[in-house]
């Protein structure tokens, strides 16, 4: 039987197990939409704005391993959605856009809501396909989910004329797929896991530094268990917290630009260093050279060739899934005899602690005003340190990051790579419907909300219980940060003047709100707003205006130069 | 460092915008680039001659490796390798030039593939070096256009570059 190209779009979905994709029609996808409507095994979830469905798409992945998916119309539902995509690529999440595109006779013609899609798109996606024949459809969302969650996964972009939609063709749906082209390496080459072992049992000074690798492999059991038998410190970058138990006695804290002062001493002064799933950004260890400066060996393991040796050389690369290094490593530590120099560990981890009794993110608990980090510590209690946390980008971001400790991966989710204001509300949306019966916290500030805030009429329609967690400062607070350490107070365009009522701003979306403005009320609030099982509660937190995020690497400075609370 | 690096990719639409954004997005450069397909028209082959430092190409192999349509990439400078550049100069050919041109292009093992009363159009093949020395060899005013393809490598000896 022949099916059109619309169908076949569907069934494919179907047979790649999507359950849900989040969308917004337009005149390109019309023929796709009427093929959804006929059908109920794929759920569709209309966003408010393009960018809505692709981070909604991007949220639903990262909270459960599936690939998220969004389509969207051609033209300026490309171009809106582009934000999402750059933001998913950046931070290696799987993710299938369909997009729509005008018909192929008028591919070039400047048609009516036309752009090069797979053009523009070229640089943020994993891979991108234009459909140009019905018959190719098929195996092309079948390459399109293979590609986006296989290797290093990321986001992959199908685009398809209007007229491919409309014709028809036998369908037939590929049960395998082999690329001559693109084979990715999975298990870790077994001389350089010994080679690594080796090393991290003459280590004096160990440490452990993982990112979203960790994640995104679900190798979080593995590296659990590693780091527990070695009895190593371990440190997370912004992207891999949930990777090893934030509450456990080996976490040090995450690294980076606002890590914690001993994570980032002992990142510096380790004199082994296993790198997992991460990449040495500039927001992890700062200034490349700096960190050079001490000898340290390095082993990098990293599914992805071209991310080890690009800012760090390192000696011992390890190119494989996270996962299955992870384990093989472990096995190999098992069965090896020797044993690390329990001396030299105790001596470090004496070095450590006293890193620690700096107690680098300390605040002022006294605050007649209400201080973001103490809002985060009550989240974390009144969650019970069991919330799906989304986040979006400043200040409140890196608050959240230092003071929720989290235990479990999939329960932190941010726009870390890009760092996109706005990425919150519909990431959280994508991350409740992937998970209908989690707490879902989206932790907010006043400017990052007000990006996508219209999604508000989503969470309205598909009755989202999403609790919104909003650091008001009135200020674009981690711009105003920079602007005093670094341009002189000068607060150049970063108060947010003209701000909504927020709660009459929810409220007329049907939804409910509270403010906040002493702290007294802050853990009853947030009490109160979760026993709200049903509801969307938006909580308006009226917090301190100067507050600012330590430690702090200035841009180009070294891990360990960092500027404390107390300096200041 | 210069390298030139030889590429088997996929012969669809597009891989040749991956390539060459890959270059621009990243800040590497690109001295040429030649590309055509193979004797299986499903594969495209393309030698690119580039500079950087042994870390800047080693992130440039990493990084074409992971374009979903690369095949196979091998940096040609390596090992022992042959590179040839074809160049096409027209340039003007009067009075005493005339003679002089010819023999040039007789010394170089150009050709002359086209004649008018003025003018003689000549195909030089080599390695870019030599067809720099051959417009360094005749006088500058003479020369009336020139069109080069860039290199194209291939391995010395039994290496093979194939899918
Ligand atoms: C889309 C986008 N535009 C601009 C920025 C630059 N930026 C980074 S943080 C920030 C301020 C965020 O303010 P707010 O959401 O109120 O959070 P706060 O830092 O006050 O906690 C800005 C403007 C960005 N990250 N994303």
């Amino acid at each position: 039987m022949e099916l059109s190209g619309a169908e076949i779009l569907i069934r494919c979905l179907q047979e790649e197990g999507v359950e849900c994709v989040f969308g917004y029609p337009g005149g390109a996808v019309l023929f796709i939409y009427d093929a959804l409507f006929k059908q109920d095994k794929v759920k569709h979830i209309l966003v408010r704005h393009e960018q809505g469905a692709s981070h909604a798409a991007d949220g639903y992945s990262r909270a459960s391993n599936k690939t998220g998916v969004c389509l969207v119309t051609s033209g300026p539902g490309v171009t809106n959605a582009v934000t999402g995509i750059a933001t998913a690529y950046m931070d290696s999440i799987p993710m299938v856009i369909i997009t729509g595109q005008v018909p192929t006779h008028a591919i070039g013609q400047d048609a009516f809501q036309e752009v090069d899609a797979v053009g523009i798109t070229r640089p943020c996606v994993k891979h991108n396909i234009l459909v140009k024949d019905v018959r190719e459809l098929a195996s092309a969302v079948k390459k399109a989910f293979h590609i986006a969650r296989s290797g290093r996964p990321g986001p992959v972009l199908i685009d398809i004329p209007k007229d491919v939609t409309a014709a028809s063709c036998k369908f037939e749906f590929p049960e395998s797929i082999s690329m001559r082209s693109y084979n990715p390496v999975i298990k870790g080459h077994p001389g350089q896991i010994k080679k690594a072992a080796q090393l991290l049992l003459e280590a004096k000074r160990p440490m452990i530094y993982t990112g979203g690798g960790v994640i995104l492999s679900e190798a979080a059991a593995q590296l659990t268990k590693l780091v527990k038998m070695l009895g190593y410190p371990c440190t997370n970058t912004l992207m891999g917290l949930g990777g090893f138990p934030g509450s456990d006695a080996h976490f040090l804290g995450m690294l980076g630009m606002h890590g914690t002062y001993q994570a980032n001493m002992a990142m510096q002064h380790c004199d082994v260093l296993l790198a997992v799933g991460a990449r040495f950004d500039d927001r992890v260890i700062g200034n490349p050279q700096h960190f050079g400066e001490v000898p340290r060996k390095i082993i990098h393991i990293d599914i992805d060739p071209s991310s080890i040796s690009k800012r760090v050389k390192v000696d011992v690369p390890i190119v494989g899934n996270v996962r299955e290094v992870l384990g093989d490593l472990v096995k190999v530590l098992e069965t090896n005899r020797e044993k690390h120099d329990a001396k030299a560990l105790k001596a470090w981890w004496a070095q450590i602690e006293l890193w620690k009794a700096k107690d680098c993110l300390r605040y002022d608990r006294a605050s007649k005003i209400i201080k973001p980090q103490f809002v985060v510590e009550k989240l974390y209690e009144v969650t019970k340190g069991d919330a799906i946390i989304v986040s979006d980008v400043g200040q409140h971001q890196m608050w959240t990051a230092q003071f929720y400790k989290f235990d479990k991966p999939r329960r932190w989710i941010n726009s870390g790579g890009l760092g996109t204001m706005g990425f919150g509300l519909p990431a959280a949306m994508g991350a409740q419907i992937a998970n209908p019966k989690a707490t879902v916290t989206c932790v907010t500030g006043e400017a990052s909300f007000q990006m996508c805030l219209q999604e508000l009429s989503t969470c309205k329609q598909y009755r989202l219980p999403i609790k919104i967690v909003c650091l008001n400062n009135r200020y674009m607070g981690m711009v105003r940060q920079w602007q005093q350490f670094f341009h002189g107070n000068r607060y150049s365009e970063s108060y947010m003047d003209a701000l909504p009522d927020f709660v009459a701003l929810v409220q007329s979306y049907g939804h409910s709100g509270i403010r906040i403005e002493n702290p007294a009320d802050v853990e009853p609030a947030l009490k109160d707003a979760f026993k709200r099982k049903d509801e969307l509660v938006f909580l308006d937190f009226i917090t301190d205006q100067s507050e600012n995020v330590f430690p702090m690497v200035p841009g180009g400075m070294g891990i360990s130069e960092m500027i404390l609370a107390e300096e200041l | 460092m210069r390298h030139i690096i030889s590429i088997l990719l996929e012969n669809e639409s597009g891989a040749l915008s991956r390539v060459s954004g890959l270059f621009s997005a990243r800040g590497y450069n690109i001295e040429s680039l030649t590309v055509a397909p193979t004797e299986d028209p499903s594969l495209s082959r393309m030698t690119i001659v580039t500079t950087g430092s042994d870390d800047v190409i080693e992130q440039i192999t990493k990084q074409l490796n992971k374009l979903i349509e690369v095949v196979k990439v091998v940096d040609l400078s390596e090992s022992s390798h042959i590179e040839r550049e074809l160049m096409l100069i027209k340039v003007r050919a009067v009075g005493k030039d005339r003679d002089e041109l010819k023999r040039m292009a007789d010394i170089f093992r150009g050709r002359i593939l086209d004649v008018t009363e003025h003018t003689y159009t000549i195909e030089l093949t080599g390695t870019g070096a030599k067809l720099d020395a051959f417009i360094q060899a005749i006088e500058r005013s003479v020369i009336l256009e020139t069109v080069r393809t860039g290199a194209s490598g291939i391995s010395r000896g039994e290496r093979v570059l194939r899918a």
